[in-house]
């Protein structure tokens, strides 16, 4: 993966390299111009998603550990920056001291959720993680009374948006005789934070703990046997993956300005196992894929709803039921024919190839 | 004391359920270390095919006898679901079979999904009244209250899991079973047909799902393609609880979560004086499946192994 | 590598997939666009669709009557969007019709849309009148932005556990909610109310809203020999809920919200549920001040009314004379003349309090007898 990042090996790789550069940036522009600025808004949700895809693809794919409660580190992000930056506590902390905070808490949850857990594989492990993710919701809902922490279900409002000296991510700015609208500046933050945790994701990979977390995932007696320290990988793979969904969810709170518990159920948890799944495990190109697949889906779903109303006069298939029925389909179809996801790496298909013979 | 024995009538009841739902979730697992996600599903639709077939009787013939209707209900909704336990086995977990273990687990989740989907599509989205087809008898014991559908839930759980007990134990498919889950190879070595033996423990599963389903229904007197999730999820812990793939571990799991619930929702709130209180209901399942798999994975009847992989 | 560029390759595409085309634009008259936002799909859609009608009913005939701002004739067109019923997906939709230049907005259908997309509004100056979100939040957020013609979970809930005590004569009151941002908030004020009122709040119980079996809670209840039984919820709880009542042979009067004064509550129910109460706010349609001649105007076009869809129709309404008033359809001209709001509309007279809610919103109260829900009678709040 490191190919891209290796840029004295070759003089086109520079041309590709500026190119996607240029693409990216100039990305909302033509999103705008093109789609108009509510998919600029769906362009900054996707970017929130690829961060929370390629959390998870740490634990699942690289660890092979089946953490079906992710969702709860996401939340905790959330709440984090919405306790230091709202009217809830009267807080109003800068957004660089709060998303590494929030992010460093998901992370500790991420160790108490793994320590426990260390012994448990596979589908236990998908038990109690589910089981870990609804207990942190359950406790997200209630904590209102006796002392009012989280709000309880109505959830907290006026969310500070993030600023950047003066200026605040949810206005729009004139720069160099051009306009950048809130979306189009949070694009900007969100693509570089997700350049990070891409890069992140790339080194870790690449290193020495990313190829002690595969020889984990595919055999994890004999990666002891070698010498692995399990338990400390295992662990590290957890805080890794919940420190970037502690992330996102920072930048979610911010971005959205309310969050209340029923942003953070398990059917969340769901669709980033299955961006992941779908896009490829263990394989970041793949991971990406996915997470833009599945949030620009629905969008791109809902014609159909308007198509039946012009075919057949109504709507037979409401297209949001399209939508779940597709991913259940998706996920088994995926698994049967091609388990190691629609981009795959060359390991990962390996590996499941040997399982077949 | 009154109000102490009405909860304990309460729990075992809901532990009932629990219990005849969790018998599928064990018996899957102990044949192929898997876990049956579709399993509440299967609960679910075997409820609402049930509650189809009950809503046209009562429409077609109103005065047949309540009990009559209700068995018509289930003589269609138990093969309906043994048709359907059998064919997501053949489609979604045989061919994964030697994947990797994520893999079946990925596609039970799918195949969750894409029951409830259909579900909803088929039934809709509302929730569906149960028909009123059976007696609401009451009976008053030393001040507590009984209905004649929770009598009928308790003995039809006892009776099933003696069934079961039996099938388990005294035949020759019973012995299979037992074979195939102590070692699918050297079962099949010993001309065991290990395909049709797994296929059997997913018909037998999904009847008690379908008898389950009925029974919740008919209990709480509405049906919801929503319905068989948490139920799913409630008998897996209780599965798990007990000792999973140990039939006997899952009725004690059953009955002690049922009690579980039923206690602390009803005792919490004033024990801590309104600290903790009935809003934290689902965390008790959660807690002491967590507990029970870190400290002791193999459950209260379970061997003990050391590691479940 | 070549793996690798054909995963980029196709990560690319599905960036720039999808290419649509962007709203044209009407050129001869003045075209003023006015937002509807509310669920089109899913669950919901019957009542999304339904204040959708509401609305366009009215902006039809404001556009027949003609209208005139500035000197220029004026024609006024509906940008109707889905919002699923999800806070995620109202952003987005919000955003969308800021984008599009709407003059200002009739939504959202539910609280936990309106509530996220009340701040894209009011970052972009647009006014926003939603027909039938109840949270308290909503207004409190303090948006300029923001109002409601629909009364409030406070002030239904002040109603409510009032009369729970004044008029049902209920001195030991349970009360049980969902846990929910609308039945916490509702149960929340009903205990106040109750409480202010001198009732006693014998039992503060919780579920969840799907739960079904309430066996364990409300046995905790009897114990504690309630006269009431106070639920904030849905009808799917709610009618289990009633049957377990009379199963564990609790005798107390079970009061509900709008969650539950449904036809779907009788249907679930069935016999258990006679004699349960619950309220709606608002007036019942036939006591409207113009009900009779809205039904019949409205079920010409549309078919039946569901629910909310007099008050979109009221909410347009108030929306366009906000603008006749300020002569200008420019939000941050006609904004200031919102709070002047006076208008005599098919639900009653809409006035607005500082915070953009309804003044005195009317609360009816209804009891099932005999499989139907029967009116007992209305109450204003803030008495």
């Amino acid at each position: 993966m490191s190919s891209v990042l290796k840029l004295h090996q070759s003089q086109p790789r520079w041309v590709i390299f500026g190119l996607l550069a240029l693409g990216l940036a100039l990305l909302p522009f033509l999103v705008d111009v093109g789609l108009g600025r509510s998919w600029v808004r769906l362009l900054d949700l996707a970017l929130l998603y690829v961060m929370l895809a390629l959390g998870l693809n740490i634990v699942v794919g690289y660890a092979g550990l089946l953490d079906l409660g992710y969702v709860a580190f996401y939340a905790l992000g959330a709440y984090v920056y919405a306790w230091l930056a709202s009217p809830h506590f009267g807080l109003h902390l800068p957004f660089w001291a709060i998303l590494p905070l929030g992010a460093a808490l998901a992370g500790l949850f991420g160790v108490l959720l793994g320590t426990p857990t260390l012994r448990l594989r596979g589908d236990y492990l998908a038990i109690v993680t589910l089981g870990f993710g609804e207990i942190i919701r359950i406790f997200l809902n209630n904590l209102n009374a006796p002392i009012n922490i989280t709000n309880g279900p109505q959830g907290i409002n006026l969310i500070d948006p993030v600023r950047l000296g003066n200026v605040s991510l949810s206005q729009p700015h004139e720069l160099l005789g051009f306009t950048f609208t809130g979306v189009h500046l949070t694009y900007y933050l969100f693509l570089l934070l997700t350049l990070a945790v891409i890069f992140i994701s790339m080194r870790l990979e690449d290193s020495r703990i990313g190829r002690a977390w595969v020889a984990i995932r595919e055999d994890e007696v004999a990666a002891a046997a070698t010498g692995i320290n399990t338990r400390n990988l295992k662990l590290l793979a957890f805080a890794m993956g919940a420190t970037f969904g502690g992330l996102a969810g920072g930048l979610f709170a911010s971005f959205q300005g309310f969050i209340s518990p029923e942003s953070f159920n398990l059917m969340e948890s769901i669709m980033i196992l299955c961006m992941i799944v779908l896009g490829g495990m263990g394989h970041i190109p793949g991971v990406i894929f996915g997470a833009l697949l599945l949030t620009l889906l629905p969008e791109a779903l809902r014609y159909t709803g308007d198509w039946q109303r012009n075919l057949f006069g109504q709507i037979y298939v409401d297209p949001a039921d399209l939508r779940m029925l597709l991913f259940g389909l998706a996920l088994v179809a995926v698994m049967l024919y091609r388990p190691a996801g629609l981009i795959p790496s060359a390991r990962r298909r390996q590996e499941f190839a040997d399982a077949k013979g | 004391m009154d109000i102490f024995l009405q909860q304990l009538i309460n729990g075992l009841v809901l532990g009932s359920v629990y219990a005849l739902v969790a018998l599928g979730y064990t018996m899957v697992y102990g044949i192929l270390e898997l876990i049956n996600f579709a399993h509440g599903e299967i609960t679910m639709m075997g409820a609402m095919v049930a509650l189809s077939v009950i809503g046209a009787l009562a429409l077609a013939a109103p005065g047949l006898p309540g009990v009559l209707v209700l068995g018509a209900g289930l003589v269609v909704a138990i093969p309906v679901c043994m048709a359907l336990g059998l064919l997501i086995e053949r489609v979604a977990y045989r061919p994964l079979r030697h994947a990797p273990r994520l893999a079946p687990l990925i596609t039970a989740i799918g195949v969750s999904i894409i029951l409830q989907n259909i579900a909803m599509l088929i039934w809709g989205k509302q929730y569906i009244p149960f028909p009123a087809v059976l007696p609401e008898g009451r009976h008053e014991v030393l001040g507590a209250h009984i209905t004649d559908v929770q009598i009928a839930i308790l003995l039809l759980t006892m009776s099933i899991m003696i069934m079961l007990v039996l099938v388990v134990m005294k035949t020759r498919l019973g012995r299979a079973m037992r074979a195939t889950a102590q070692s699918r190879q050297v079962a099949s070595l010993m001309g065991v047909d290990v395909n049709g033996v797994i296929a059997a423990t997913f018909v037998i599963g999904s009847a008690l799902a379908a008898v389950a389903g009925v029974m919740v229904s008919a209990y709480y007197g509405l049906a919801h393609y929503y319905m068989g999730f948490l139920l799913g999820l409630k008998a897996f812990s209780a599965a798990v609880l007990g000792g999973i793939g140990n039939l006997g571990g899952a009725m004690l799991g059953g009955l002690l979560l049922g009690l579980i619930e039923s206690f602390g929702a009803g005792y919490i709130g004033d024990l801590t004086g309104g600290f903790l209180g009935s809003h934290y209901q689902d965390v008790f399942a959660f807690f002491v499946l967590i507990a029970v798999l870190v400290f002791r994975p193999s459950g209260l009847l379970g061997a003990r192994i050391v590691e479940r992989a | 590598m070549t793996g690798h560029t054909l995963g980029w390759a196709m990560v690319a595409a599905v960036l720039v997939a999808g290419c649509g085309d962007k709203p044209q634009q009407k050129g001869d008259n003045l075209v003023v666009l006015i937002g509807q936002a509310s669920p089109l799909t899913g669950p919901q859609a019957h009542l999304g669709k339904d204040n959708e009608n509401g609305a366009r009913l009215a902006l039809d005939e404001i556009n027949v009557a003609g209208l005139t701002l500035g000197g220029k004739k004026v024609v006024l067109e509906l940008k109707s969007e889905d919002d699923a019923a999800d806070p995620k997906t109202a952003t987005t939709v919000a955003q969308k019709l800021v984008d599009e230049g709407v003059a200002g907005v009739i939504g959202h259908l539910n609280s936990g849309a309106t509530i996220p997309a009340s701040k894209i509004y009011s970052d972009n100056g647009v006014p926003q009148i939603s027909p039938s979100a109840t949270a308290v939040a909503y207004t409190a957020a303090g948006f300029k932005t923001a109002y409601r013609v629909m009364t409030n979970d406070a002030q239904q809930g002040s109603v409510l556990g009032n009369y729970a005590v004044t008029k049902l004569g209920a001195k030991r009151i349970a009360i049980i909610d969902d846990r929910t941002a609308y039945g916490q908030g509702l149960a929340d004020e009903v205990e106040k109310a109750a409480k202010a009122a001198g009732g006693l709040v014998v039992a503060r119980e919780y579920t969840s809203d799907r739960s079904t079996d309430f066996m364990a809670i409300l046995t905790s209840i009897k114990g504690k020999a309630p006269n009431l039984v106070f639920f904030g919820g849905m009808d799917p709880q709610a009618a289990p809920m009633i049957k377990q009542m009379k199963q564990l042979g609790l005798q107390a009067k079970f009061l509900g919200g709008d969650g539950a004064q449904t036809p779907k509550l009788i249907e679930l129910a069935g016999a258990d549920a006679e004699g349960a109460l619950a309220s709606n706010p608002g007036l019942p349609l036939d006591a409207m001040p113009g009900g009779s001649a809205f039904k019949a105007k409205f079920e010409a076009k549309y078919g039946k009314i569901q629910n909310y869809s007099p008050y979109a129709y009221d909410a347009m309404h108030v929306l366009i004379e906000a603008m006749k008033r300020a002569d200008s359809s420019d939000p941050a001209k006609y904004l200031a003349e919102l709070p002047k709001t006076d208008h005599q509309g098919v639900t009653g007279r809409i006035r607005f309090d500082t915070k953009g809610d309804i003044t005195g919103g009317a609360v009816t109260l209804y009891q099932v007898k005999d499989g139907k829900w029967q009116t007992l009678e209305t109450v204003q709040s803030g008495k």
